[in-house]
């Protein structure tokens, strides 16, 4: 079984990929077909998948001493072949529990989704070029394939971000993104160099052999302001990077609240479950290199932690106040990954996996039902703008503006309760949602590592997360409808409230099979079987892998925080609910901090004042350059060139060559004018010259001679 | 005897007469028999040359001979010209034949 499964691993990027090919080249005028391509694609490749994925749950100890690798020859690289692999181990394989299923339930939703799009064929060619990316990323077993898969990945966010490209913000949201996190991807792929220069090979199990680990440890680089480090620790930071361009973290998260420009489902899909967290995943897989020096004590580990717990609260403050229901998903992505990202600084490796799996279904689920909300109230903005009798019509409407909504819970009860079910899991709501399992346990990790500057900042994040996610039900769901649109949105068809419905459940049930052992009354239950999955691993990368012990501590402030959020949200935005018109209740008593809020620090703005700025001004001076010197240079040489060939052309040609060739025409006519005379056609004067010389020569024979 | 300088003069004058016609005479016809003259001034050499040098040979007759045959062909070339050249331009008189002026 493992070996036939092993034979065709291939496939799993490959069918997507096929897709793409077969929709692009042959069935893109027919919308039914290329849809039903896709996802008869997708769903062979999670089947393949999932088979993959049992193996490694049957016996995650022989996979983790034996994973599936398919290997082959790829390149001559100098002396030696590069070898290209796919490779089955515990990371790939809890990765290939979420990917393959939520792009085929996001494909499906998109079918009702995107009804009507122009380019709904292409749309779908997009996916599967994007499922190619992820898939191929996640199997890849080696960095160069990881990155070239990495960034089909980046190419597709691009694509899929300006898809709706005739509205300007969208293909500038699009550019940014491809921009910002190319910085990431420069970064990272100097590490991959770097990395390839010290160890000669960037296969995972190669590079992460003890004795290339121990090399890499040992030899210090000098770095500018921080001394002699470890070279790991530079590859590290590099390689981090990487992450923080696409997992949008601080400094370079501007671009993912702009990405929801796209289509919601690629917002679903891309920029909340899988692509922003591939950069986790980069994280995961070079594990070994962050925590090689000082067993994690070391400085890329201490930035890991910075970054990620940094960002998580940053995000989460700028989330609460922002009316796009779309952008404070995204802002709570960020958030989120940022606890991943806190979770693997201080080194826990099992919480972050576990929280990157929990959160990708629950935010898949709240972006997909935020899509519902949006595509219920432009179905019913088109419906009255077709009777043509609302005043409202003449206001400017936005469909992901929260103040528009209000009362949906009636309206769209199906999307109202898996959005309601997936902003509870969240928020972490206690014992019975997955968010609460996973964020506990990198709460419960901060606390037992004792990084308690960690902890307080992830627990205000979570006080800050439950709040916006408690404020975006009310102001959505709750209440009276505020506009008319709201008032007449239907519930969206079938093909889009199914994978709903479905992905609730994994996103509710998903974190009860994560549930600590050590767990008072329900920890027995479910004997925790994630962490049996990924214990082996741990131990294989010589990391703590013992279940943590049961700590009140952490559990009451998790308690407490979530509560505490979820009340306020419910105080300030449920109780009374907003009217139309009525600005944020926040707004007010907040004063200024909102503004800064709501401005998001200014970050953009400061960007755009200096970086952004700075380049302009580059390209504005490089561009000056160019007219002025090089152009000059260009032109004057021209000039000269016709200053030189304008003498060459009156004095040389005209005097000299012309003179030769003229004073040469005019002597041979001369001459022959001279010596035609003396043809006079008469044979006697011929005859008399005849004489003369004979005269003349006989002369000179006998007087001279 | 007669000496040889004596023939040698009179066939000088000839040839010199001749030559004088040939340069001088207008009429084709004149000056081809001014170069008869000039022609058998030669034989003239001819015979005067062989006969007081090396009487023993014939050389010197055959070249005689052999002139007055190359003079009988030359004039009947030559009037056989000054034919044609009168049927086509109404004259023998050589400052009218000019066609090789250049």
């Amino acid at each position: 079984m493992s070996e036939s499964v092993r034979s065709i691993l291939w496939l799993i990027p490959l069918l997507p990929f096929l897709a793409f090919v077969a929709i692009v080249l042959f069935t893109n005028q027919n919308k039914k077909v290329s849809a039903g391509v896709e996802i008869g694609a997708m769903s062979l490749s999670w089947l393949i998948s999932w088979l993959a994925v049992i193996i490694a749950i049957w016996n995650p100890h022989q996979i983790v001493e034996h994973p599936l690798i398919l290997s082959f020859p790829w390149f001559p690289a100098g002396q030696t072949v590069y070898q290209g692999g796919m490779i089955i181990d515990i990371p790939s394989a809890a990765m290939l529990i979420m990917v393959p299923s939520l792009i085929t339930l996001i494909s499906i939703y998109s079918i009702g989704y995107m009804e009507g799009d122009p380019r709904y064929s292409r749309f779908f060619a997009y996916m599967a070029l994007f499922a190619t990316g992820m898939l191929g990323l996640v199997i890849a077993d080696n960095l160069l394939m990881f990155f070239i898969f990495w960034e089909i990945m980046g190419l597709c966010s691009y694509l899929l971000i300006g898809f709706w490209f005739e509205k300007k913000s969208a293909y500038q949201a699009g550019l940014k993104a491809f921009l910002t996190t190319r910085i990431g991807d420069v970064i990272l792929m100097a590490g991959m160099v770097m990395l390839y220069a010290y160890s000669g090979s960037l296969t995972f199990r190669e590079i992460f052999s003890a004795a290339n680990l121990e090399h890499l440890a040992s030899l210090q680089l000098a770095v500018p302001i921080a001394g002699s480090v470890p070279v790991a620790v530079v590859l590290a930071v590099l390689i981090f990077w990487g992450a923080i361009g696409k997992s949008a973290q601080f400094p370079l998260h501007v671009w993912l609240p702009d990405a929801m420009e796209g289509p919601t489902p690629v917002s679903a899909l891309i920029h909340a479950a899988t692509m922003v967290s591939a950069g986790v995943f980069l994280v995961l897989r070079t594990f070994p290199l962050f925590y090689v020096v000082a067993e994690g004590n070391n400085g890329a580990m201490h930035f890991v932690a910075f970054i990620g717990t940094f960002t998580a609260l940053f995000a989460a403050s700028i989330a609460v106040a922002q009316f796009d229901i779309k952008r404070v998903l995204a802002y709570s992505t960020i958030s989120q990954l940022g606890y991943m990202f806190a979770a693997l600084g201080i080194g826990a490796y099992y919480a972050a996996i576990f929280h990157l799996l929990m959160h990708s279904f629950f935010k898949a689920l709240l972006f997909l039902a935020s899509g519902s909300v949006i595509h219920g109230l432009e179905h019913a903005h088109h419906h009255l703008e077709h009777e043509g009798h609302h005043e409202e019509l003449w206001l400017p409407f936005d469909p992901n503006d929260m103040r528009f909504m209000g009362g949906l819970l009636r309206k769209m009860p199906v999307t109202a309760w898996t959005f309601i079910a997936g902003g509870l899991s969240l928020s972490g709501f206690p014992l019975l949602f997955s968010g609460f399992w996973s964020k506990d346990a990198i709460l419960g990790s901060a606390w037992s590592t004792e990084h308690l500057v960690v902890f307080w900042t992830l627990a205000t994040a979570a006080f800050f997360t439950a709040f916006y996610t408690t404020r975006q039900i009310c102001m959505s769901f709750c209440g009276k409808p505020r506009t008319a649109m709201a008032a007449h949105a239907n519930e969206s068809p079938g093909t889009m409230t199914t994978p709903l419905v479905l992905i609730a459940i994994a996103a509710v049930a998903g974190g009860w099979f994560g549930i600590p052992k050590s767990f008072p009354a329900i920890g027995r239950l479910v004997n925790d079987p994630f962490h049996h999955f990924i214990a082996p691993y741990m131990m294989f990368l010589h990391l703590e892998a013992a279940p943590e012990p049961f700590y009140v501590g952490p559990l009451l402030v998790s308690f407490s925080v979530v509560l505490g959020g979820i009340f306020f949200g419910w105080l300030i935005y449920g109780w009374r609910p907003m009217k139309a018109g009525d600005p944020d209740p926040l707004e007010q008593p907040l004063g200024p901090l909102w503004t800064i809020l709501n401005h998001k620090y200014w970050l953009d703005e400061l960007y755009s004042a200096t970086v952004i700025a700075f380049a302009i001004w580059l390209a504005k001076a490089l561009a000056l350059f160019d007219k002025v010197v090089i152009d000059g240079i260009v032109n004057g040489v021209g000039y000269l060139a016709r200053v030189v060939a304008r003498w060459l052309h009156s004095f040389f040609d005209g005097v000299i060559i012309e003179g030769i060739v003229n004073g040469v025409a005019t002597i041979s006519n001369w001459f022959g004018q001279w010596m035609r005379q003396i043809q006079t056609g008469q044979v006697q004067n011929y005859l008399f010259a005849i004489l003369l010389t004979l005269v003349i020569l006989l002369g000179a024979d006998l007087f001279i001679i | 005897m007669i000496p040889l300088s004596w023939y040698l003069i009179v066939a000088a004058l000839l040839f010199v007469i001749g030559f004088y016609g040939a340069l001088s005479r207008r009429n084709a016809i004149a000056i081809l028999m001014s170069i008869e003259l000039m022609l058998n001034a030669v034989n003239i050499n001819f015979l005067a040359f062989w006969r007081y040098l090396t009487p023993e040979d014939m050389a010197g007759q055959v070249f005689a001979i052999i002139a007055i045959t190359v003079a009988a062909a030359e004039a009947a070339v030559g009037l056989a010209l000054v034919i044609a050249i009168y049927r086509s331009r109404d004259t023998v008189s050589v400052d009218e034949v000019d066609l090789l002026k250049g």
